[in-house]
């Protein structure tokens, strides 16, 4: 990779209107909602494509690229299976008790239906991990810096943690939604001509299929019945239930990073739309994805001509390969642009539940509301100033997609039982939630110590995350029912707009049919199959 | 909230379009081997370009002073 001077122009015109965007929107921060929730005031369209920006990060993009050159085609069900259904039912299900309840934030709906200990916990617990996760796209863009300026990993890190820190210092979370949808655009952009340009390469998908080192790499479901014939070694339950039910409804469901993008929205329609407009061109991803993973190791199957022996390289490694002086620029600005729409969500879901969940309700209650909006700014500081932190501890670590998952496995798969018995089912008491919730984040912890210490054994890393998102999900499921039938209910009218069944249910007749988030779900779900079916 | 975000978007894109089918248009021919020998910066500019000036005549159609 050589880089000339059209291309640091263009790196730097970015840099240039990432900044522009907070400073145009410093001065409209007047209150906590207009720093943390944009003042609910944002169009659907804008809010959604800031939903499937905010995951886009150096794990989405250089993790799933560098995936699909190790496990091959596989990776796929990360969005067919694992993505799709449950951003429809974040949707059409659980969207309208988010925003319908006016909770500023996941725990504060949790507080709402459980109660302040629940909340506690989950904030505390979220917390840590968006601090743990931030670091990751810090490391990743450092890493990029120090290739390409040739600058010293520290400096990088606290170059490009600075950019993120001043434009959400400047303009919260519609500064963070503003930047995401300018850099959906250029990660869409900057990555298309990889896949134009790899085919062409290979001679076409025929002949791509035919140069791959295995040739189970080319189907998604073809080989997922017996876990000894596909490269992740995960049979059809762990991949089912474990990625496409515990974990990614845990994510999508539940991570406030992605959920905090809807509370955005201007009226109850578009919040609903959010994950729904997310969807679609969460559905192609694989195309800007995996198949430059493909590609990678149809070109290189031994990893030494051009990924230096490591996975993590293939995206990096492509573009230098393909995209001459003047795209590479583009390229480089998308890399950039998604690792930066990464970290900024983590930072605004951080300030918001510190300030919130944490702040306001423990430390430092009944100020005035110019108190918390200063407490924000300066929770903005401190969460990249510990990102940079933690870049440093992923540096020790070799694997970041193992890392992630991880977290995610500890943390977000028990919240979903949680969420799932509080909103579906009316009789949830509010110490289950509680009780359920620590006890799957400990099974959690149980499951990965016997797998550390290996007294388990499973044929990846990434089998065992599958499964402790599953004992820790079942753990938390089993507690809440036990803890439920033995504590008392709380009243139904406390908990209207909280729960499913005693909530009256949206009428959308108002809306078009092509508004109705059922109508769109089931458009993205039929679509979604036909995917799975050309590419079994 | 006042800032209508397919401005930005429509300048840098317009932008970054027209950079790259100028520096397709003066670069060295040899650098397109790497893209299969293919003017990709020429091409790929045009695109940027066509969707810099989409996204800033939304933006135009929608503001006030049109109106």
């Amino acid at each position: 990779m050589h880089p000339h001077f059209v291309d640091y122009l263009i790196i730097a015109i970015y840099f240039v209107f990432v900044l522009g965007i907070g400073f145009a929107l410093r001065g409209r921060m007047k209150t906590s909602e207009d720093f943390f929730l944009s003042g609910r005031s944002i169009p659907g369209w804008i809010t959604g494509l800031a939903f499937m920006s905010a995951n886009l990060g150096a794990l989405e993009v250089m993790g799933h690229a560098a995936n699909a050159a190790k496990y091959g085609m596989f990776v796929n069900h990360f969005y067919w299976l694992a993505a799709m259904p449950a951003m429809c039912f974040v949707g059409v299900f659980m969207m309208p008790f988010y925003y319908g309840s006016k909770a500023r934030s996941v725990p504060e709906y949790l507080r709402k239906r459980y109660d302040e200990k629940t909340r506690t916990l989950n904030a505390f617990s979220f917390a840590v991990m968006t601090l743990l996760v931030s670091g990751v796209d810090l490391y990743a863009m450092a890493i990029l810096f120090e290739r390409l300026l040739h600058w010293p990993f520290g400096a990088s890190v606290v170059a490009s943690a600075a950019v993120v820190a001043v434009y959400i210092y400047l303009g919260g979370l519609t500064s963070s939604i503003y930047n995401e949808v300018l850099q959906f655009f250029l990660i869409v952009f900057g990555f298309l001509p990889l896949a134009i340009l790899g085919l062409k390469a290979v001679g076409g998908f025929a002949a791509l299929k035919e140069k791959l080192p295995n040739p189970g790499y080319a189907h998604t479901w073809a080989n997922i019945w017996h876990a000894s014939q596909n490269p992740m070694g995960i049979n059809w339950f762990g991949t089912i239930f474990g990625l496409g039910f515990v974990l990614s409804f845990g994510y999508w469901c539940t991570d406030f990073l992605v959920v905090q993008r809807g509370l955005a929205a201007r009226d109850m329609a578009s919040a609903q739309r959010t994950p729904l407009v997310a969807a679609v061109p969460k559905m192609f991803f694989p195309l800007m994805v995996v198949l430059p993973g493909l590609v990678a190791i149809a070109l290189d199957p031994h990893l030494t001509k051009y990924l230096n022996g490591r996975y993590d390289n293939a995206l990096p490694a492509m573009l230098g390969k393909f995209y001459p002086s003047g795209l590479l620029g583009i390229g480089l600005t998308a890399l950039l642009a998604s690792f930066m729409s990464g970290m900024a969500g983590n930072v605004t879901a951080f300030n918001t539940v510190w300030t919130f969940d944490i702040y306001q309700t423990h430390v430092n209650p009944g100020q005035p509301d110019g108190h918390y909006l200063k407490m924000g700014r300066l929770a903005t500081v401190f969460a990249v100033a510990v990102g940079i932190g933690t870049a440093f501890i992923v540096l020790r670590f070799n694997n970041l997609m193992d890392y992630l998952q991880l977290l995610f496995a500890f943390f977000n798969a028990p919240l979903f039982g949680t969420f799932l018995l509080g909103m579906f089912w009316k009789r949830t008491t509010a110490h289950s939630g509680f009780w359920g919730l620590l006890s799957g984040i400990v099974a959690a912890a149980a499951h990965y110590s016997l797998y550390h210490y290996h007294v388990i054994t499973y044929p990846s890393d990434m089998a065992a995350n599958f499964y402790q998102a599953i004992w820790a999900f079942s753990v938390c499921v089993v507690v809440t029912l036990v803890v439920t039938m033995f504590t008392e209910p709380r009243k139904e009218e406390e908990l209207v707009g909280l729960v499913y069944s005693l909530t009256p249910k949206q009428r959308n007749q108002d809306l078009p049919w092509y508004e109705r988030p059922g109508i769109l779900a089931i458009g993205i779900l039929a679509l979604c199959a036909v995917l799975n079916i050309i590419f079994w | 909230m006042g800032l209508d975000i397919r401005l930005p978007i429509g300048i840098i894109f317009t932008t970054y379009g027209i950079i790259l089918i100028l520096y397709g248009i003066v670069a060295d021919p040899a650098i397109f081997i790497s893209s299969m020998a293919v003017n990709i910066d020429l091409w790929w500019g045009l695109a940027l370009l066509v969707f810099g000036l989409l996204m800033g005549l939304l933006a135009f159609r929608a503001s006030p002073r049109f109106k």
